[in-house]
């Protein structure tokens, strides 16, 4: 190492957060001067982050004094890319970010150039939307559900949540192609109609999903040892939530039905009927137990949905916007035409600027997007959920044991993908 | 959602509270309402809309950067403002150049609005726009030692090497 390299801000930084935090203790902890100040780094690479998220911790012994979040690590330039494609090609890229909410961040994205378009979706396609997307929600919460009660010591749940988990996957295969990132959401509607024998399969999935939600809460609910690790633990007050822009389950348990599902709806949210699960308290368990409400709301709103599916198209039929059926291709000049500038050049958005925000499973996720009026956005930018949610881990930790800073972390449901972009 | 009068109402509303000039344009875009507003005056219009009794504004959903380029002046700090009580949104707009986004920038919101804290961070860190009076004003996605913002439209795509095995030779003291 050459004293160019010693000499960085980023080494400089390095030395002086051990040396500082050592010396003088930080401002408002009941910490006696001569008290052993411990900092731990915590990551990049640890099973409990859930990604690669490294964590700062200053410890008083096993009680957590300050925890900083330091991220980036799985930053890929996402946003900078779609700056770079076709509107219609970004969607791809954009269901990389929060890698188990795909569905949403193509919703939103969608939704956004939808607007700048002034297309309006048809109803069908809305429908097969909301189905999707509440399906996604129960794939992502049950990979929450997961992969939380294996940091507090359930293994059994991890698997259980993954065989069902599976079930959603196949149905997501079956519509779109693709168990993960399907890009089954276009701009102007969805990419294909769902196959013969997807609705009673999906039926089929929500009725049995409904005896899993049970087992899964006869196994947790009053399991000595997870309640101990939740209850209690890990309050933040709902102003404090609000101040730090937190949404979504974790705003939910404190208290605030706020959903923007009911609040601001979109993708006729208005059509179903279905309840906002809340907390009283804000602390784990809370935060627990509305995110398994909310499963039981989703399959209501699956059930609503596939059953009252209304017919007609399930996607425009704008040919400026979307592809024509392939059927036509071989009789139509004009279709031809379409399906190649579209293919070959995308097409043109009007000059505008666009916030979409739509709830995902972590809460609001927001979707700028600029168009300057040619066929690729001027810029793409995701408000990630995780990436706002991860600010109140601060208030989470900060006085906690150290076992419950991985119980807190586990219960934030950070999605480092969606973080880092 | 607000409308096109609402808009105008808040604009005229903020320019007596304020000051005159403080708001260079109002967009109305597809029901979407959006104030243009002058950089240095950003935190007492934000700090109106959240505590005056007409609009309470009390949650930043969302701050972000912009690049116009090649349009001037070319960069800009967006603020998604949003209502609970009324569940309503109101876009705030803070344009500046090159050379006042890394002079004097914008005032830091932090103080209104905790969850600026990272997003600031992100914006400086992606767009090089200067965040006057906030605590601790770092790159946050990118290496400290990275030089450029990468999100600004002229920072090339690709522009950095990727390092192998193969190439590490042509990129000399890269372990720096």
């Amino acid at each position: 190492m050459s004293s160019r390299g010693l000499g960085t801000p980023y080494r400089r930084r390095e030395e002086s957060v051990t040396l500082e935090r050592m010396e003088a203790p930080l401002a408002g902890t009941q910490v006696e001067s001569d008290a052993e100040l411990f900092t731990i780094n915590m990551g990049p690479h640890h099973p409990a982050t859930h990604g690669v998220l490294r964590l700062l911790c200053t410890l008083e012994g096993e009680v957590v004094r300050d925890v900083t979040p330091l991220i980036g690590y799985v930053h890929t330039g996402i946003e900078k890319s779609c700056e770079d494609q076709q509107y219609w090609k970004v969607i791809p890229f954009v269901e990389r970010m929060d890698y188990l909410a795909y569905y949403f961040n193509a919703y939103a994205f969608c939704a956004a150039v939808e607007r700048l378009l002034d297309e309006q979706v048809p109803p069908r396609a809305q429908y097969l939307r909301v189905a999707h997307m509440e399906l996604n929600r129960i794939a992502s919460h049950l990979f929450w559900l997961g992969t939380s009660a294996l940091d507090l010591g359930a293994i059994t749940v991890l698997w259980w949540a993954l065989r069902d988990r599976d079930m959603i996957l196949d149905l997501f295969e079956m519509s779109g192609g693709q168990r993960l990132h399907p890009r089954y959401f276009q701009v102007g509607g969805v990419i294909e109609d769902i196959p013969p024998g997807w609705a009673r399969k999906c039926l089929d999935f929500v009725a049995q999903m409904r005896t899993r939600i049970d087992q899964y809460e006869a196994l947790l609910n009053e399991n000595q040892i997870l309640l101990e690790r939740l209850r209690g633990v890990g309050v933040v007050s709902q102003d404090r939530l609000k101040q730090l822009g937190v949404t979504g389950p974790l705003l939910r348990a404190s208290g605030d039905p706020w959903d923007l599902r009911k609040t601001i709806p979109y993708s006729s949210y208005e059509d179903f009927e279905f309840r906002i699960p809340v907390g009283t308290v804000g602390d784990h368990y809370d935060r627990y137990r509305v995110r398994i409400a909310e499963m039981r709301e989703s399959l209501k709103i699956i059930e609503q949905a596939v059953e009252g599916i209304p017919e007609g198209p399930f996607i425009t039929t704008n040919r400026k916007v979307a592809l024509p059926p392939r059927h036509e291709l071989a009789t139509s000049m004009e279709a031809l035409i379409h399906h190649f500038k579209l293919v070959t050049e995308g097409f043109r958005v009007p000059p505008g600027e666009i916030y979409e925000a739509i709830e995902s499973p972590r809460g609001e996720l927001g979707c700028f997007v600029a168009a300057d009026g040619s066929s690729k956005p001027a810029r793409v930018h995701m408000r990630d959920p995780s990436f706002i949610n991860l600010q109140c881990l601060h208030d989470m930790a900060e006085g906690e044991l150290i076992a419950d800073l991985i119980a807190g972390i586990a219960m934030l449901d950070p999605i480092l993908g969606g973080i880092d972009r | 959602m607000i409308d096109a009068t609402g808009l105008e109402l808040t604009a005229r509303a903020i320019g007596e509270a304020v000051g005159e000039g403080s708001v260079r344009d109002t967009i109305f875009f597809r029901d979407q309402a959006t104030l243009d507003v002058r950089p240095e005056d950003v935190h007492r219009i934000l700090s109106h809309l959240r505590d005056d009794a007409d609009e309470r504004f009390d949650v930043l959903a969302s701050l972000h950067g912009c690049d116009y380029f090649p349009h001037e002046p070319r960069l800009a700090v967006h603020y998604q403002l949003l209502s609970t009580e009324r569940g309503e949104r109101l876009g705030v707009r803070a344009r500046l150049t090159v050379e006042q986004a890394e002079t004097t920038g914008v005032p830091t919101v932090c103080d209104l609005f905790p969850t600026a804290d990272f997003q600031e961070k992100e914006v400086f860190d992606f767009f090089g726009v200067r965040f006057e009076g906030h605590e601790d004003l770092r790159r946050l996605h990118m290496p400290e030692d990275y030089e450029g913002h990468a999100q600004r439209r002229d920072f090339p795509m690709g522009g950095e090497p990727v390092l192998y095995t193969f190439n590490e030779h042509k990129v000399p003291r890269w372990y720096e």
